[in-house]
Order: C-alpha cells, then structure tokens, then sequence
C-alpha cells in the first residue's frame, strides 16, 4: 500500500478479518502514457496547428517575415484571454455569447471615464473592470441562482451590453487616449518581437490552468458539467461555481476591452463585435466539449492560436474577411460535430458489444427452464458468470 | 380452479424477464378469470410491475408462457396490447389536459360522421352511455385539466371499456385516492367483473385486497409464491408468504456496542414530503428506515443530508447543529449520504475512478489549495482495493461498471470522507447476490466500529436481518419504532401500509 497522503483511510476496516479484505491494487492509468499524450483531441488541434502554420511558413509570402509572429499575438490576445474562462464555463456545460459586449462596454468606459471625465488610465481601466464584473455577476446570478439557460441568459445580455454600450457614446469614438498607455500597449518586452501585454496573457494562462486542472474548484467544474445533480451531493458548491465562473469571464472580458481600446487608441461603441464567435470557436476547436465535462487549457490555447494563425495567414494571402469568417465559422461546426460523431461511433461499438454480454447472460440463466423461442439465438455461454447472477432480485426501478 | 367452465382471460406461467445481469422476473406465473378480481401482491421489487409490462406490451418476456384469452400472445407495443384488449390503469393517469372528458376516452379512434369529420354527438352518445353504466356523473364537456386523480382514472377506465377491454390492470390505483373515491373505484369494479371482465389489482393495502378481491396470488423475489381465493386466507398468512425466506446468510449482522447519540433529528418537517420526523441514531447502531416506496423515507435522508432543505426542525451530529440545505457543510460536520441513484446521484458515471472516489474529500486531499492527479490516486487506491472494486485501473470511467460494482465505487467515496454517520439508501438495489452479501458484511463491521448507520431499504428482509432499530415511515410520518427482537415482518408491514389516522391511534395507544 502507498503512504498516507491526505486522507488516507483512517477509518479501519480491520484487514485481519476476512480474505475479501486482502486490499488490491490498481494502476493508475489504463493506458500508456503516450497514448494518452498522443490519442487526445488536444493533440489533434495541436499537430493541426503545426501544420498550418508549417504550410504558412512555405507558401504564404510574407508569413514569415518578423512582423507576422508580432502582430499576430496583438491580434489574438484579447481571444486568448477572454477563451480562458470561457472554458471554465463551458466545462460546466454553460455558455457566455455577451463577453464580446461587455469588453465593447468597458472600452466605452475606458474612454468616457478618461477622455471626457479626466480619469488616469488606470483608474479608468479599474473602474471598467469592475463594471465587466458586474456584468458577470448579472448573468452568473440568473443562471445559477435563478436557474435559466445561459443561452439565452447571455444572449440577452449580448444585446443588453452593447446596447448600453453604444447607446453611452453614440456613434462618435473617442480617440484622445494618454500616448504612453497607447504606447504600452503595442510595445515589446525589450528587444524580442514578442508584444508586452504577453507578460498578463501568460499570467492569466497560468492562473487558469491551474485553477480548472489543479483545484477543486475545478475537479467540480467537471462534475458539474458532467452531471449537476451527483456534483450537489458530492458537496461542490453548485451555484456558487457556476456564479465565479461567470464573473472571471466578466472581468477578464472586461480587461481584454481596455487593452483593445489601448491598442488601437480607439473607444468606440460597437468595439469586437462579433468576437465572441471567435472565442467560442477556439475553445470548442480546442477539445472542450460543447455538453461540459470534457476539456483542458492547452488545447484551448491551440485552438486560439490556429484561428489567428489562419486568419493572419488568410489576411496576407488577400482573402476577404468575410471569406475568413466563412472559414472559421466552417471550423466552428465540425468541432461541435467531431466529438458528437466519434460518441456516436462509440456507442455503436459498445452497444453491439454490451449485446453480445447480455444474450450470454439470459442463456445462463434460463439453462433450467425450457428455453423460449425469442432466446434461441443466445449462444450457450461458458459457466464464467457468476451462479449468483441469475437468482431473482429486485429491479433496478419499480 | 373454481370457474373452471370458462377459459381463463390471462394465463402466465414460469414468465422471466432480465436487464442485462438483473432478473427482474425469475417465474411469474398468474391465472385470471372473467369475472374475477385479482389481486398481486408483494414487496417492493418483487417483480409486480415487471410481470405487469410484459403483459401491457412495454416489456417482451425472454421466456415463458404468455396466454391472452386461451391464445398464445406476445405485444410488441403497447397499442398492441391495447388492441387485443388489455387496459392498464396506472396510478397516475395520462391524460390530455386540453382536451374535454369525451375527447380522451376517445382520443385517436374518434367516431367519424359521412363527411370524415368527427361526429361530436355520437361521441359524447357514447361516453354518456359508459358513465351511465359505470353509475358516474362527470361533466363530459369540460377538459380533463384541474380533475382529480380519482376522476382521471374513471375516465382511463371508460377508456378501457369503450375499447370493450377483456382485462383490466390497476397498478396501485388508490394510493392517491381519498376513502369516498376508493369506495368509487370499487364500485365501478365490482360493476365490471360482474360484466365478466377480468381485473387485476396491485395494492400494498390489505384492507382493499381484503373487501375487493376474490382471488390473490403472492409474489416474491421475481417469482410467484401462491395464489389462494381471499376467503381461505388471513392478513397474517399473506405477510408471511410475502416476506418468509432464508435470511440467514444475506444478513451477517453482528451485535455491536451502543455508543452514544450521533444523529439527532427533532421535529423535522418539509410541506408535501414528511412530517413531524423524530429520529436518533447512536454511534455503532444500525436503524433501518422501513415503508412504502413514496413513503417518505429518501426525502428524510436528502433533508438530513442538506441535499434539499427543509421548513422547520433541527439537525444535530454530534451535538453540533447541521445547518440546512448545504451537503459540504454536512460532510464537513462527519455525515454521509450514498444515495439511492448512484448513477445520477451518488457517482459521476464519466469520471474516472480515481476522481469519483476523492470527489467528496478534494478539500481535504489539496495541499495549499492544489490538487493532482497524482493524490487522488494515492487516496483512491486503497479505497477501491479495500471495497474490491472490479477495475484494470484507477482512470477507468464508472460508467461501463456493473451496478454492484458501482455500489462499491460510492461507498468507497462515501467511506473516504471518515464520516462519524453513514446514510445510506437503498444499499443493495439492483445488484446481484454476492455483493449483496458483501455490503451488509461491510455495513455490520463498520457499525462495529462505531459508525452510526441510518439504512433506508425497500427489502423487508434487508431492514430484519441487517438494523439494530426499525423506523416505519408511513405517509410522511414514522409510524412506529421497533427494537431488532420486536422487529417482524407483519408489524412493519402493518405499520407501513396502514392509513394515516390509524397509524396515529396505535402511536398515541
């Protein structure tokens, strides 16, 4: 037996007092290590990326010129940032559609509260966040408190905040932002090419790594998207779960929005619409199952960079941005469709085989009794089942 | 065989039915008559409702005899069975809402006039004339919404018999139904038997067994025991033929020391559920929770337990109160629930192993708030090993699990909390013998280690053989405490299905 590490069973079942007691042991993976490396849906997304971004590297100009790898991160940032907690939510089996509003929001703040309002860019960037915090509350409140689908929950919120949003400034934009925080945003960390505003994106990555993969917060993120009821009686905290996940998808939304407006020195109402599509894309590209239960960061980081790294090399190739809309909202549906045909697939093959163990099972038991008509094709099966199988007992439900 | 002159309407002889390894009917066997009013009875899960389905065409039997009216039948559907002419009257009936009385006794064969529309005056002709025969008055013109369950019922049987049914089941159709209404019902049945159609009556009430039915047969475990005429046998007699068994072996209960009080429950109550609940358990003592399916009984532990909440009353473990509606607060406190359904309540089927058996400890298990993989496994190793958990490895899913085994995976998870009280809910339904045994071998050792056990079982002879305590939940209310040597089959039963004001008579006598 191992050694006592948390909780090791300290309520004795005295290993003396019958052979059944004789403790087993188990290994602890059922596959190899490279298979489960290696056969994973982030895997796939990964190589995937790898291999747009070789096919990049040889055949699209200027691809790999230094400013690409530059430009490129600016661009996705606010993708990545705002993609983590999404997976938090939908690892719970939730959606968040108003993330792209909320950082339209938050621009508009950043702007009214330092252009019009005189506000340092800091405290104005506090000040939206909070607000990005408030809008999460708002949604995580009606879906794990009052218990609506968050469908259409942050489908009204969608249109809610960017109608706030835009209604505040109109259709003017404010573009007289302090020069150094503008200047900040699109610098690099000393002399690479990698853009500064990486160091927070990196944090956040991190953060959120290791709060969905190594906490129980969220072990239980899993058990709620898996199974909401067994989660509540396991003791994870349901609403409140689903209420945190919600308000981190707010904030960071939030923060991605006072980046945007830095970046491009511009706060304006209808600021990233459309990119929640985006963002969903990348995490449903990324191996997080539509349902919930099922997902990891690493591949939702993948995801997020193939988008960009499609549609950056899209852009230099000259095509169209609705052509790369058409392309990733392509990407979107068959990421949704892959993990549903390959259960399908599964469910066929175990479906067949869990017939094969119950025909067996019916010819055991009823060896005593004349055999029916409707049982004939049961093959006769090798006395491995249990006797015990076919004494009566009760039904599984009344 | 005392009306031997005419066929019999229903003959099932040596009927089995499986799911996967359960046989959920091992011998059903019944003979009904025309004319005849039939009652089954016995325990919860003693294959009534199975041997039901088969005939009403949910179910197809795996081998047996199934004779419908002296000819060989097999229904593949129920509209088949509908056909032939079987009506099943469930205790909560199926209607459409919207639609008038007339509209669903007839629904989907409407009579129609020579244009092909339907003909409204014919139909409600019809359904006037059934419930002028059936001696019941009820508006035919209003919609089936806002009835009672008694009336609704009165019109699946004027279903029934515009479809010139030959056999009538009742699957419990009193359970719901106030004493005027029973006595309705009975009406209406007599009225039809004395039409020369068979009936079959499923009832846990001796009482209306006793002053309806003329034939009973007894089943038990999946198989049929005996059926005798109602006036050669007793209350007594039937209890007995629907519980007696070996036991001996099923139920290695040792005799544990009593400690001192670990649950204690005062005054609990929830609207609709329970009532008025009193109830302690002491440290080493195992109670059973007896009574009827629909009783009470999971409603009293999932309150306990914090997974619902409750209007007023108090839960102490340990001395301590369990504030409500809150399970991580109720683990923390030492308490454990392993609910009835494990694979939506008790266990995350998908999850792995590992993960389900460290699901309710994960704080405990973190060290500076982190938890790996690599802990789990440390914790959940010994657990699964300790239960004999049927698995290659630790990251296997629960889901393709065979129900015992599953049993053993929430247990496991349960036991890993360390708690001072286990709870645990239907402990060995659905799976098989051998593990059954395993469980109740496990249930006593641990009570002989001085946890306090609250069982909650629908098997009379799992409460008899296994609780040092016997709770009787009846209608919301525990309507009796029996000590372990008190504790018989007839008393519990009595308890659990007599009505409400005599439960309170004999608890204030």
């Amino acid at each position: 037996m191992t050694a006592a590490i948390g909780a090791q069973p300290s309520h004795p079942i005295d290993p003396a007092t019958g052979p059944q007691d004789e403790g087993r042991t188990y290994a602890a993976y059922h596959r190899p290590w490279w298979f489960r490396t290696f056969v994973s849906a982030e895997f796939l997304i990964i190589a995937l990326l790898v291999l747009v971004w070789l096919v990049a590297m040889t055949s699209v100009d200027n691809f790999s010129g230094p400013l690409t790898v530059r430009y490129l991160l600016l661009d996705i940032a606010p993708l990545l940032m705002i993609a983590l907690p999404m997976t938090l939510i939908i690892v719970t089996g939730q959606i968040d559609l108003s993330v792209a509003s909320t950082m339209g929001l938050s621009s508009v703040l950043v702007g009214i509260l330092h252009v019009q309002v005189g506000m340092p860019i800091p405290a104005a960037a506090i000040m939206a966040v909070l607000v990005g915090v408030l809008c999460g509350a708002f949604n995580g409140f009606l879906v794990a408190y009052v218990k609506l689908p968050s469908l259409a929950v942050t489908i009204g919120t969608l249109a809610l905040y960017r109608g706030v949003a835009v209604g505040l400034l109109g259709t003017t934009a404010l573009t007289d932002f302090d020069p150094r925080w503008t200047d900040l945003a699109t610098s690099s960390i000393g002399e690479s090419r990698i853009p500064a505003i990486m160091i927070p994106v990196v944090i956040l990555i991190v953060t959120f790594t290791v709060l969905l993969h190594f906490t129980p917060f969220g072990r239980g993120l899993y058990d709620i998207g898996h199974n909401e009821q067994a989660a509540w009686f396991s003791g994870v905290n349901v609403a409140r779960s689903q209420m945190t996940t919600f308000v981190l998808s707010g904030a960071v939304a939030a923060a991605a929005g006072v980046f945007y407006t830095m970046r491009f020195g511009n706060s304006r109402g209808d600021n990233a619409t459309g990119l929640e599509l985006e963002v969903i894309a990348a995490v449903l590209l990324g191996g997080v199952l539509i349902f919930g239960g099922r997902g990891a960061i690493h591949g939702v980081l993948a995801g997020a960079l193939l988008i960009g790294v499609l549609s950056s090399a899209l852009r230099l190739e000259g095509v169209t941005v609705n052509v790369i809309n058409i392309i990733i909202g392509l990407l979107l549906v068959i990421s949704v469709l892959a993990p549903t045909i390959i259960s399908g697939i599964q469910q066929l093959r175990s479906r067949k085989t869990q017939r094969k163990d119950t025909s067996g099972r019916t010819g055991t038991g009823s060896t005593s009794t004349d055999p029916s008509p409707s049982n004939t094709d049961a093959p006769p099966v090798p006395a491995t089942a249990a006797p015990q199988e076919s004494a009566p007992i009760a039904p599984p439900r009344q | 065989m005392t009306r031997d002159e005419s066929p019999p309407v229903l003959e099932l002889v040596g009927v089995r039915k499986t799911f996967g390894s359960v046989t959920a009917l091992a011998d059903g066997s019944i003979t009904v008559h025309p004319g005849s009013i039939h009652a089954l009875v016995g325990e919860n899960g003693a294959g009534k409702s199975t041997l039901i389905k088969v005939v009403a065409g949910l179910h197809r039997r795996d081998s047996g005899t199934f004779r419908f009216r002296g000819a060989d039948a097999a229904f593949n559907s129920t509209a088949e069975a509908k056909n032939a002419g079987i009506a099943v009257i469930y205790q909560e009936p199926t209607l459409f809402p919207d639609l008038s009385v007339t509209e669903n006794i007839f629904m989907g064969r409407q009579p129609r006039s020579r244009a092909g529309r339907i003909d409204k005056q014919a139909m409600h002709q019809e359904a006037a004339r059934i419930f002028a025969r059936l001696g019941v008055t009820l508006d035919l013109q209003r919609p089936a919404e806002g009835l009672s369950i008694a009336d609704q019922q009165i019109i699946e049987i004027a279903k029934a018999i515009s479809l010139d049914a030959h056999l009538l089941i009742m699957d419990e159709p009193t359970a719901a139904l106030s004493g005027v209404e029973v006595e309705r019902l009975f009406a209406v049945a007599r009225s039809l038997r004395d039409e020369g159609r068979g009936i079959v009556f499923i009832s846990h009430r001796f009482d209306e067994i006793f002053s309806l039915c003329d034939m009973i047969t007894v089943m038990r475990d999946g198989a049929y025991v005996a059926t005798t005429p109602t006036s050669e046998t007793s209350n007594d007699e039937l209890v007995t033929m629907m519980v007696g068994r070996e036991v001996a072996d099923l139920y290695p209960k040792d005799l544990a020391p009593i400690g001192e009080v670990v649950l204690e429950v005062k005054n609990l109550n929830s609207a609709g559920n329970f009532h008025d609940v009193d109830l302690s358990v002491r440290a080493g003592e195992i109670v059973g929770l007896a009574g009827l399916v629909g009783a009470g009984r999971s409603e009293i532990a999932r309150a306990i337990f914090g997974v619902d909440s409750y209007d007023s009353g108090t839960v102490r473990l340990n001395g301590r109160t369990v504030p409500k509606g809150r399970p991580a607060a109720a683990i923390r406190a030492g308490m454990a629930l392993v609910p009835e359904d494990r694979r939506q309540q008790g266990l995350v089927v998908e999850a792995s192993l590992a993960r389900n058996i460290g699901a309710a400890i994960r704080r405990r298990l973190s060290r500076f708030g982190l938890i790996t993989a690599g802990i789990e496994n440390k914790t959940a190793g010994p657990w699964a090993g300790r239960l004999q958990v049927k698995s290659s490895a630790l990251s296997m899913s629960a889901a393709t699990m065979s129900g015992g085994n599953q049993q053993k995976v929430a247990i496991a998870k349960w036991l890993a909390t360390d708690p001072s009280l286990l709870i645990i809910d239907e402990p060995t339904r659905g799976i098989d013998v051998g593990t059954k045994a395993e469980v109740h071998r496990l249930l006593s050792r641990l009570a002989g280690e001085g946890m306090a056990i609250l069982m909650i079982s629908s098997e009379l002879p799992e409460v008899l053989g296994m609780a040092d305590r016997v709770l009787v939940v009846g209608e919301g209310r525990i309507s009796a405490d029996l000590d372990r040597a008190d504790a018989t089959p007839e008393k519990v039963m009595h308890a659990a299905t007599a009505r409400h004001e005599q439960s309170r008579q004999e608890a204030s006598a």
